[in-house]
């Protein structure tokens, strides 16, 4: 019975990891291009939840929004300001800009916030359920069950609106579709803003019912690289079947092996996945 | 050129006889170790233009080896140093081959996943001290412990492998090692068909690359006398060796000991106004530095002044022919 409470803890916490990093997927499938700074991006969520609930006393309707528009007008002005230079330019500039970037929003984190750990008040999605005597917690099932729909809500996106028929001409032939009349620079920065927002949402939901700390983002963002490389890069359904497989890996290793076991195990298979099949458990042959 | 190397070289060695006192000393002496640090990623990264976000392994394990020695076999510390390039040499051969079937970001992302996991098994390994490190020896037995109070042998022993290192990569950079990491730098695959054994030379690279990492890390236990995996494993330490490499310009020879010269001292002046990692304030100014380096000076600062140079000797150029022109 342990076990199954253990997968399905699992199951959701593997959904949030899902919604994060289908917005690094989005980004690396267009552009090619990995955001060392995405797990920054889920931080800043997190601290704007917390700001909300504390000093506004809002809800979580006010605090989830607050964070999805702010964190896509940040990856607009990142894209714009920084990204858009970069993109063309030596590997080491690429790699530099959001790693620098992740540097900067960190620390500052730190420099704002201090070192100690915070936590949102447990009152926000209050009591657990209990289905068939499995006890599920409420904030992990309202973060797990929104960041599904919004997973999902991501890939229809994509593939069912013009938007994003658009966003995919541009990451296939950046140049036909400069023909068609599309602006490159404005769906890339769409895809910018969205990659942002969906971590600003997942960091926000996850605040709900994890604890907040400047270094954070750094074992978020490795955990979303792996989550994106089991996925294969650039899929968005790919990121969300590895997302919900890498919540159960990890909560089952710390079952199992203990807790400090949790991140070994996962990144181990990370890279021997990156040695056996560099191009994603799910992904496409490069 | 040549009388301005002398006159550089000078200054290096007659530094020490100028010091108010072993602050500076000691500042001196974490320059010129930074700068075998960056000097020693450079090559890998620099060169062969492999970007690796995780030579912090290589300089765990050269800072562990000394103080494992000292601890476990009583062994002088300075014992360690060929220990740490074996098996970081080992590492390599293990870790390496693989990894490098691995391209740009891929192989970035790989090197970081690396490192990480080897910090979380050290913090967890008693055997090596888990999360609180090993000590060096507390009081020098001999003058083998190579523990000294004042930073002035320091300075001078790491001048002595900065130099070596150096001489080293002028002379590689030169020779058809060189050329072939540049072409490898410039597109694997085009290296590739004309002939370029790319892996090889990649490894070639690698190696030495990750065996002057591992010194550095051994001479920075030496003379701390500390380690925990933190500051030997952890990925800030990787980031460093970057951005100073990355900084003075990376690639270039004496790109990675200015960048050092500036880094170090800027470091040294925010941990003393804003006390020590408390507040982060120096990671702040790191991620600053490094998002406009990205942005505006990919090439660093030695490529600007190389431009400016050329262009104040255009400008020159054109001054000096003005008057037949007309």
């Amino acid at each position: 019975m342990t076990i199954i409470q253990v997968i399905a803890s699992g199951l959701l916490l593997g959904a949030v990891y899902a919604l994060f990093s289908s917005g690094l997927t989005l980004i690396w499938g267009m552009m090619n291009f990995i955001n060392f700074a995405h797990g920054e991006f889920v931080l800043i969520g997190m601290y704007i939840a917390f700001l909300v609930v504390t000093y506004l006393n809002g809800g979580p309707l006010l605090f989830v929004g607050t964070a999805a528009v702010l964190l896509f007008g940040f990856g607009i002005v990142i894209y714009y300001g920084l990204i858009r230079h970069v993109m063309r330019g030596p590997i080491l500039a690429q790699i530099l800009s959001t790693f620098g970037l992740a540097l900067l929003l960190r620390y500052l984190a730190f420099f704002i916030f201090k070192a100690d750990f915070k936590t949102l008040p447990d009152t926000i999605f209050p009591g657990t359920v209990n289905i068939g005597g499995i006890f599920l917690g409420m904030p992990q099932l309202v973060a797990g069950g929104v960041a599904l729909v919004i997973t999902l809500g991501i890939h229809l996106l994509l593939k069912r609106t013009t938007i994003g028929s658009q966003l995919l001409a541009v990451s296939e032939d950046r140049q036909a579709a400069m023909l068609m009349g599309i602006r490159p620079d404005r769906m890339q920065a769409i895809a910018w803003g969205l990659s942002a927002a969906s971590a600003g949402v997942a960091g926000a939901l996850i605040a709900t019912f994890y604890y907040i700390s400047p270094t954070v983002g750094e074992s978020l963002a490795l955990t979303a690289f792996v989550v994106v490389a089991f996925g294969g890069f650039g899929s968005v359904p790919g990121a969300l079947v590895a997302g919900l497989l890498i919540g159960v890996i990890q909560s089952l290793s710390a079952y199992l092996l203990g807790p400090i076991y949790k991140d070994i195990v996962v990144y181990a298979m990370f890279v021997a996945l990156l040695w056996i099949r560099p191009t994603g458990l799910f992904g496409k042959a490069a | 050129m040549f009388r301005f190397g002398i006159i550089v070289c000078a200054a290096f060695l007659l530094y020490p006889f100028f010091l108010p006192d072993d602050f500076y000393g000691r500042m001196a002496a974490e320059v010129l170790l930074a700068a075998i640090g960056a000097s020693a990623w450079n090559i890998l990264g620099g060169y062969a233009g492999q970007i690796s976000v995780g030579h912090a392994v290589f300089f765990g394990i050269g800072a562990y080896a000394p103080l494992l020695i000292f601890t476990k076999f009583g062994l002088p510390p300075v014992v360690g140093v060929p220990v740490g390039i074996l098996v970081s040499t080992a590492v390599t051969v293990v870790i390496g081959l693989p990894t490098f079937r691995l391209t740009g970001h891929y192989f970035s992302m790989a090197t970081i996943a690396v490192a990480e996991l080897i910090r979380l098994v050290i913090s967890n390994w008693d055997y090596v001290g888990a999360a609180t490190g090993l000590m060096g020896p507390a009081v020098a037995r001999t003058w083998l412990d190579l523990s000294f109070r004042s930073p002035i042998p320091y300075y001078y022993i790491f001048l002595a492998v900065l130099a070596c290192l150096l001489l080293l990569t002028w002379h590689l950079q030169r020779s058809r090692m060189g050329y072939y990491w540049r072409a490898i730098r410039a597109g694997e695959r085009p290296a590739r068909s004309l002939g370029v054994p790319v892996v090889r030379y990649k490894l070639y690279a690698l190696l030495l690359s990750a065996g002057f990492t591992s010194v550095a890390g051994s001479l920075y236990s030496l003379m701390v006398g500390f380690i925990d995996p933190e500051s030997g494993f952890g990925i800030l330490k990787s980031v460093e060796l970057i951005i100073i490499a990355a900084l003075g310009g990376a690639g270039s020879l004496f790109g990675p000991l200015v960048g050092a010269m500036i880094l170090v001292p800027l470091q040294t002046m925010t941990n003393s106004l804003y006390g020590g990692g408390g507040s982060g304030f120096t990671y702040i100014i790191y991620g600053g530095i490094i998002v406009l380096l990205a942005r505006y000076e990919p090439g660093g600062l030695l490529d600007l002044w190389h431009r400016m140079m050329s262009r104040r000797a255009h400008r020159a150029d054109v001054a000096a022919a003005k008057p037949h022109a007309s």
